[in-house]
């Protein structure tokens, strides 16, 4: 081809050069042999018609134990309580062939209290695993971010300030809404303050950190100098708990986290490149800081909604994407399994924290026992290897 | 600017530069915040052939790549990709008529090569088609051309810095374009892992591709272009084939570095030698 170059044709420096195999678009007549022969083995795809997905057995299979295993906890933490309902019961209740004894104490009392930590759990363990990916950084957690404390300050003044006078105000859907404005108001303060010609992953973290230590010193002054009935019932609150759920906020619960899930899902397809950084991901045509501003966004509105739900329930964001990555066997946060996980976490933790213990404990304390030695352990195992 | 080293891409570059240039910048001005690091700049990418950016730290070479893959957005001026302005296309479908190489790019931990080299085949999919059985042809083929298809299950990480880049190429390939932009491909590799490299950038450009890459390595730059960009404080100093622009006069204008050029005792273009302060024996 080059007539003015010389090329010389022997054996490569590291023998492992090939030479002129056409890749698409650009075809040569070249010999394509590949220096080792061995056909390379590409992840394998499956297809219906035009829609055509990776088939990961692997991953598919653990995501779908994780359902069942989701679903066995849910059904067991209904039919565990002060009046034992059987699991089969349980199950043929929720699918509408139950008797009409058990449906009064299982749909009106037991199921809103499961129910909530199957939302609050798969909205912690997504929205961790988004945190996790967008920052590049296992450390960045709706926890770590200011959601959660952003949320607990402003539900704190709202418990203290107004004191006993407006507490018919302050009821449980009163408190859920200043959370939820709380913790999305100190998420964003938290993007655009990180914002500087792009999101860079160390500096959303130190930034997270900043505020949620600000937010953390107005709870605890709030705290200090607040009437003590107050303080009790807020520190209730902040522990986070599932106790004395109703269907309305549930439902709200449910359907926000449904609907955000709705956007993530159609925007995930746009985020797998994102994790190889913004310049590959720009090479590779994804307009990516559109893609993160919304994907985080949706994060912060995740975790709003959980801790609206549920209060400030520690740690389950931040181990549940590294637990599912690490079950899934996934270099990075599936979003499926974490969600999965998460919930499969926050149930059980509260199921834990109602039985197995003499006291019964809010969910918040059971959940950071569970999890933390849990990753210790995963980290440990990793290590070990 | 010393416009007596302007040689004209045409005639200096034998293999078929008579085409018109796909990719251009014309009269660009870039900066990062106030700061402005190319001005009015005009550079024509002769297609089918290796151009190499070179000039000292500091002197706007990333800067100008950056501005040619769109990465970078100029202040004035346009990009003219295929005779159309970069800055108005959609992202992905300049990402399916040129593919980047970003300087020291970061996979996550435990990413295979196989999964690497297929998310190069991204701006082709679609929400619903994710993974076609063209996809994995295409796929198999890179990871042929670039010889790490022995290593397809490996992680990423687990590789030597020579094949991590070679993995790294081959994503760019399965992108399926023909032209490819490579900020410093060798960047962290010894000398034998950059010439493996650059090789396999010159298998490239043998299978009819155009490639621009900035490179520090004069020598290596000299060796493995048809073209060279010499830049010197966001300007473009000379341009031409290695043989016509590389020269004592050149070297010290650009880079202030004394040097001799010489004839390469193994290769048919000139060859630096730099004259340092020790051991020199001047005759």
């Amino acid at each position: 081809m080059s007539g003015t170059r010389a090329r010389v044709s022997g054996p490569d420096v590291n023998g492992s050069s090939a030479d002129g195999a056409g890749v698409s678009g650009s075809d040569v007549s070249g010999t394509g042999v590949n220096g080792t022969g061995v056909k390379p083995s590409v992840t394998p795809g499956v297809r219906f018609g035009g829609v055509s997905f990776v088939w990961r057995p692997y991953v598919v299979l653990v995501t779908l134990l994780l359902a069942v295993a989701t679903f066995l906890v849910f059904c067991l933490s209904i039919s565990i309580g002060d009046f034992p309902i059987g699991l089969s019961r349980v199950m043929a209740t929720i699918v509408g062939r139950g008797e009409q004894v058990d449906e009064f104490v299982i749909m009106d009392l037991r199921m809103p209290r499961a129910m909530a930590g199957l939302v609050v759990g798969v909205a912690l363990g997504v929205s961790g695993a988004l945190t996790q990916s967008i920052a590049r950084n296992p450390l960045a957690s709706p926890d770590i971010l200011g959601i959660t404390g952003g949320a607990s300050a402003v539900a704190v003044c709202l418990v203290t300030v107004s004191g006993g006078a407006a507490a018919a105000v302050v009821s449980s859907v009163g408190l859920s809404a200043a959370a939820l404005a709380g913790g999305l108001g100190t998420g964003l303060l938290v993007y655009f303050m990180a914002w500087r010609r792009g999101i860079d992953g160390f500096r959303l973290i130190l930034i997270g950190i900043s505020v949620s230590a600000v937010m953390e010193a107005i709870t605890t002054w709030l705290l200090v100098t607040a009437d003590v009935r107050d303080v009790a019932r807020a520190q209730a609150w902040l522990v986070g708990s599932l106790d004395n759920r109703s269907w309305d906020e549930v439902w709200v619960a449910l359907w926000c986290s449904l609907a955000l899930l709705v956007v993530v899902m159609a925007v995930a397809f746009q985020f797998k490149p994102l994790h190889l950084g913004d310049d590959v991901a720009a090479g590779l045509g994804v307009r990516y800081s559109r893609v993160r501003a919304v994907l985080l966004l949706c994060a912060v509105l995740l975790a709003a909604v959980a801790v609206s739900a549920a209060g400030p329930v520690p740690f389950v964001a931040l181990v549940a994407p590294q637990v599912a990555m690490r079950l899934a066997r996934c270099p990075t946060p599936p979003l499926a399994a974490s969600g999965l996980v998460g919930a499969l976490l926050l149930i059980g933790a509260d199921l834990t924290a109602r039985t197995a213990l003499p006291i019964t404990l809010p969910v918040g304390v059971v959940t950071a026992a569970i999890g933390g030695p849990f990753l210790v352990y995963l980290l440990v195992r990793a290590n070990l290897r | 600017m010393a416009a007596q080293y302007i040689i004209d891409a045409g005639p200096a570059v034998a293999d078929g530069a008579a085409g018109a240039a796909r990719l251009a910048a014309e009269d660009v001005t870039v900066g990062y915040g106030g700061r402005t690091v190319i001005d009015g700049l005009d550079v024509k990418i002769p297609p089918g052939v290796i151009t190499t950016i070179i000039g000292p730290n500091g002197c706007g070479k990333s800067t100008l790549l950056r501005t040619l893959t769109r990465l970078l957005k100029p202040t004035a001026g346009t990009v003219v990709l295929d005779g159309e302005d970069i800055g108005r296309l959609k992202t992905r479908t300049v990402a399916k008529k040129l593919g980047l190489l970003p300087q020291a790019p970061v996979a996550p931990d435990g990413l295979t090569v196989a999964d690497l080299v297929a998310r190069g085949r991204h701006p082709h999919q679609s929400w619903l088609r994710q993974w076609s059985s063209d996809d994995a042809d295409v796929v198999e083929k890179a990871l042929a051309m670039t010889g790490v298809a022995d290593l397809a299950d490996r992680p990423v990480d687990s590789l030597s810095g020579g094949q991590r880049q070679r993995v790294w190429i081959s994503m760019t390939l399965a992108q399926g374009t023909d032209l490819l932009l490579l900020d410093e491909p060798t960047t962290y590799l010894d000398l034998a892992h950059a010439i493996d490299v650059l090789d396999l950038v010159d298998d490239l450009h043998e299978s009819g591709r155009t490639v621009v890459m900035v490179l520090h390595d004069l020598n290596l730059a000299t060796r493995y272009s048809d073209n060279l960009v010499v830049m010197r404080d966001g300007a473009i100093l000379a341009q031409g084939h290695p043989r016509d622009v590389i020269t004592a006069e050149l070297l010290e204008e650009a880079f202030g570095l004394r040097a001799r050029v010489v004839d390469d005792p193994v290769g048919d273009r000139p060859l630096i030698v730099p004259i340092g302060r020790t051991h020199v024996r001047l005759d």
